[in-house]
């Protein structure tokens, strides 16, 4: 079923990846998982002043099963990590994640035993939204972005040999901690 | 800082602790020869002198140095401060307005009375616990309907009362707000429940439960609330650490907020 | 892709019976499963309304055991929002204690602040001390969260139960007060603006002109609400008698706030322990006869009319107080520095930095100090509570004599408020428990803190 397993290669690939690719961001539907503060402002987005509905994401399903993109709008306790990592399980390929304000991103804030210090600890994050909590516009500047990269995003061999690349590059890449001189 | 109220006093009986005696090579860490509680009370607070002579504080534990940092770390010269670390003290009666009424209606049950900007706290024991809590409910001269809640607190260095159970009561009827406090010791942190009288504290005893390890007998469901259920260790404990961890930008690390040098 | 195949569906056996994950198109796997067990565990299924579900109001687990479509036990789990807040103050020095405690109730981010500064002036004893255009502003940005709070309620519960509209209209003017917000204190939301001694900042000029321009265009819009709702046959046949408990009920339970005043019990501590000149201001307290959703609905509005009537009467007084002090005049306490929008944003005012590097040498070292160390609160406790739009939220605040809280404890009302959703919804539809949370009004991040 579905695009991903009837590509055709070469020349029609790079089409169908476009045209694909078009369709999944025109009509990206959010799973709602609002936490906290950062939820209120996500809703405020789907609301009339920030419209979300403008980039065909108005539709925030409540069932994973439906959803294409999860915003992790909020911090993200202990006690939530399971669940969240349930729901992201629950969702069917293909699936994006937004990692909406720093709680999400990193700890934030709360750099304690209650949080998890960013969800890329439970799932793998394609967004990551600074933020606390990050304006409306913030988030759809975010969700923009990552639209950029569900278009070009790539199919069949070709995104293979995409992962190959990326992955070559972040074992040889200089780790932060290495980087000096970047304080000034 | 004319509101510094880590003072001294001479020679009190109440319940608290002088300082201990640790013998460590560090200058700092020392004993001093003299203990802060002995030392000459010209730094008593104002409205102890001469207002109420026989108020007494409380000591709760020790203050060392001026900053949080211990060691190597503190270059501040400040290392070798020692002062007790003192809560506002026991009041005397007549207490002033309706906290005499509540007082006397209270009367035998009652530890201690703190008065304290203007709020009065009952310091009570914890076998009369729940005796008070009826009174105060049942009391037609009382009448505290309302329980805002209880809220632990940990005093490390207040041995033998390491965990304080707080709890605030509101009277609707006589527009009344009163604190009643247990003191708990950390070898035995039993207290006696009091959601059959209160029902609005049962969520409040078990988030104590949960942050603080203080068990309430008599609770219908004392159950982990906030943490997951099979969470180890009481985490709002002074001996807990927050748990941070250390945070990298750039090439700089920093370490969690419990670990930095701090200047507080 | 059926439902075999998926780790997260089927059926499993547990200690406690067996456990059915759905995930559409299988209920008759489930019934069948069901009707093996047979006797009284046929007829009572335990559902999980888990902790992501667009309707329980935030991230909330009920546990609900249901006879067909009846309730016949509610339990709530909660905690999966714990954030530590409390714990983390102790860490920070009083002011930064600020900025932590906002983020708990996020939907009223100024009686959070509020309730705590409260606690640590009367600590310092600086009660009286602070400038009457401070208290004024505060009882200002209070109000003005308490319109976008209900806002919220109104607009959130609307859409729980369905009706879309409602939640548009509310976020629409949501944005507005949020605008305001902006204008005054720089952030839509979790703002660190209420300080101990005073606010941070003035108001910025044209204020004044702004807020009266809202109070107008809410008075235009805040009937839009009334008219879509009120009188409307399925709002009234999903809202009344649903979610009912009585006075009694109410005050066992430690109830305060809408919920309390929808027994007709008029308790507000804006009127009974008024605080930040709230005495000195006209309103009425609003409640309603039923005990219902319905009555607390009602209330949330007249509760915005009240409340835009307060901040009429303060944006009078912020007229006469041009140019008054925000902070209190102690520069011990007085959180020393003076923000201005500079080339780049806003930062430091460079009046403020001329004045503390060449022009005082005090104020230089009150501002070092402030900012590294902190101001000493006097050792004792304190518990200040304040009116939130959800009920009674107190921090009960001790003090051990140093620049950072000992224990901030907050006593949110949410907290007790949802103790209730068990009486409220046992008996009744699992339709009216989505209901009766909506009433109730619960913010999870205060819940959980």
């Amino acid at each position: 079923m579905g695009v991903e397993e009837k590509l055709p290669s070469g020349v029609l690939l790079t089409t169908v990846e476009g045209v694909a690719g078009y369709m999944r961001k025109a009509s990206f539907w959010p799973a709602t998982f609002g936490l906290a503060c950062c939820a209120i402002e996500m809703m405020t987005s789907g609301g009339p002043k920030y419209d979300l509905a403008r980039f065909g994401m108005e539709v925030f399903r409540a069932s994973p099963r439906q959803a294409d993109l999860m915003i992790v709008a909020g911090r993200v306790s202990q006690k939530m990590a399971p669940v969240l990592r349930q729901i992201y399980d629950q969702m069917a390929e293909p699936k994006w994640v937004l990692a909406m304000g720093v709680c999400a991103s990193s700890g934030g804030m709360f750099n304690n035993y209650a949080i998890v210090q960013g969800v890329d600890h439970v799932v793998p994050v394609d967004m990551y939204l600074p933020g606390c909590p990050p304006r409306p516009e913030m988030l759809i500047d975010a969700i923009l972005k990552l639209h950029d990269k569900v278009q070009h995003g790539k199919l069949g061999p070709n995104r293979q040999a995409q992962i190959r690349e990326l992955e070559a590059e972040g074992l040889a890449a200089l780790p932060t901690g290495d980087m000096k001189g970047l304080l000034r | 800082m004319t509101d510094d109220d880590k003072d001294q006093k001479g020679g009190t009986e109440k319940p608290g602790k002088v300082v201990p005696e640790e013998a460590r090579d560090e200058p700092s860490r020392r004993a001093p020869d003299q203990p802060a509680v002995e030392q000459s009370p010209e730094n008593i607070p104002a409205h102890l002198v001469g207002g109420e002579p026989t108020a007494e504080v409380r000591v709760v534990g020790e203050r060392r140095g001026m900053f949080g940092v211990t060691g190597t770390g503190d270059t501040s010269g400040y290392g070798g401060l020692v002062t007790p670390v003192v809560l506002p003290g026991a009041a005397q009666r007549p207490y002033g307005g309706w906290f005499d009424t509540v007082a006397d209606a209270l009367d035998p049950l009652i530890e201690q009375v703190v008065i304290h900007r203007g709020e009065i706290t009952f310091h009570v024991g914890r076998d009369n616990l729940l005796r008070v809590a009826e009174l105060l409910r049942d009391d037609p001269g009382l009448r505290f309907e309302f329980c805002a809640g209880v809220s632990g607190v940990h005093y490390p260095g207040d041995t033998g009362r390491e965990l304080h159970a707080v709890y605030s009561f509101l009277s609707m009827t006589y527009n009344r707000r009163i604190r009643v406090e247990v003191s708990v010791p950390d070898a035995d942190p039993h207290l006696p429940s009091i959601t059959p009288l209160y029902p609005a504290n049962d969520w409040h005893e078990r988030e104590t439960y949960d942050m603080f390890g203080l068990v309430f007998d008599g609770h219908p469901a004392l159950t982990r609330i906030l943490m997951p259920d099979d969470w180890p260790g009481h985490p709002q404990r002074k001996d807990y650490p927050l748990g941070g961890i250390p945070v990298e930008y750039k090439g700089g690390t920093i370490p969690p907020p419990d670990q930095r040098r701090s200047y507080t | 892709m059926s439902t075999t195949d998926d780790v997260y569906a089927g059926s499993s056996e547990t200690s406690d019976g067996r456990v059915f994950t759905v995930s559409g198109q299988d209920w008759d796997e489930i019934a069948a499963g069901l009707s093996e067990e047979g006797g009284d565990a046929a007829e009572r299924v335990v559902v999980n309304m888990g902790p992501q579900h667009p309707s329980t109001h935030g991230v909330l687990r009920l546990i609900l055991e249901l006879e067909g479509e009846t309730v016949t036990e509610a339990r709530c789990g909660i905690g999966y929002l714990h954030t530590g807040i409390e714990k983390n103050m102790e860490y920070r020095s009083w002011v930064q204690g600020v900025t932590f405690c906002t983020r708990m109730d996020y939907l009223s981010p100024f009686y959070n602040e509020m309730t705590y500064v409260l606690g640590a002036e009367r600590l310092l004893d600086i009660e009286d001390d602070i400038p009457e255009k401070a208290q004024v502003m505060r009882v200002l940005l209070m109000e003005l969260n308490r319109i976008s709070s209900h806002l919220v309620a109104i607009a959130t519960g609307g859409m729980e139960i369905g009706a879309l509209t409602v939640m548009t209209i509310g976020f629409r003017e949501r944005e507005l007060v949020l605008d305001l917000f902006e204008l005054i204190t720089g952030l839509r939301m979790n703002h660190a603006f209420i300080r101990p001694g005073g606010v941070a900042q003035d108001l910025p000029p044209g204020a004044l002109d702004e807020i009266r321009s809202f109070v107008a265009l809410m008075k235009k819009r805040l009937p839009e609400y009334a008219a879509l709702c009120n009188a409307n046959p399925i709002f009234k046949r999903r809202l009344e008698d649903v979610g009912v408990l009585d006075l009694e009920g109410c005050l066992a339970l430690g109830l305060t706030g809408p919920v309390l005043r929808s027994t007709g019990y008029p308790w507000d501590l804006r009127k009974t322990q008024p605080y930040s000149g709230y005495e000195t201001y006209d309103f009425d307290v609003q409640t309603w006869d039923t005990c219902d959703s319905y009555g607390r609905f009602r209330i949330r509005l007249n509760e915005m009319w009240e409340s835009l009537r307060i901040i009429e009467q303060a944006a009078d007084r912020l007229a006469r107080l041009e140019g008054a002090p925000v902070m209190v005049a102690d520069k011990k306490i007085a959180w020393p520095s003076q923000l201005a929008i500079g080339s780049d944003g806003m930062g430091n005012s460079l009046d403020h930095i001329r004045h503390i590097m060449g022009e005082s040498m005090e104020a230089l070292i009150h501002h070092f100090k402030l900012v590294t160390e902190g101001f000493r609160v006097p050792a004792g406790q304190a518990y200040v509570p304040v009116e939130s739009p959800r009920g009674e939220l107190g921090a009960h605040v001790v003090s051990d004599g140093g620049t950072r809280p000992f224990r901030a404890h907050f006593r949110d009302p949410s907290f007790n408020n949802l103790q209730a959703m068990g009486v409220m919804s046992e008996g009744s539809m699992i339709a009216d428990v989505i209901v009766a949370i909506a009433s109730i009004d619960p913010v999870m991040g205060g819940v959980d803190r």
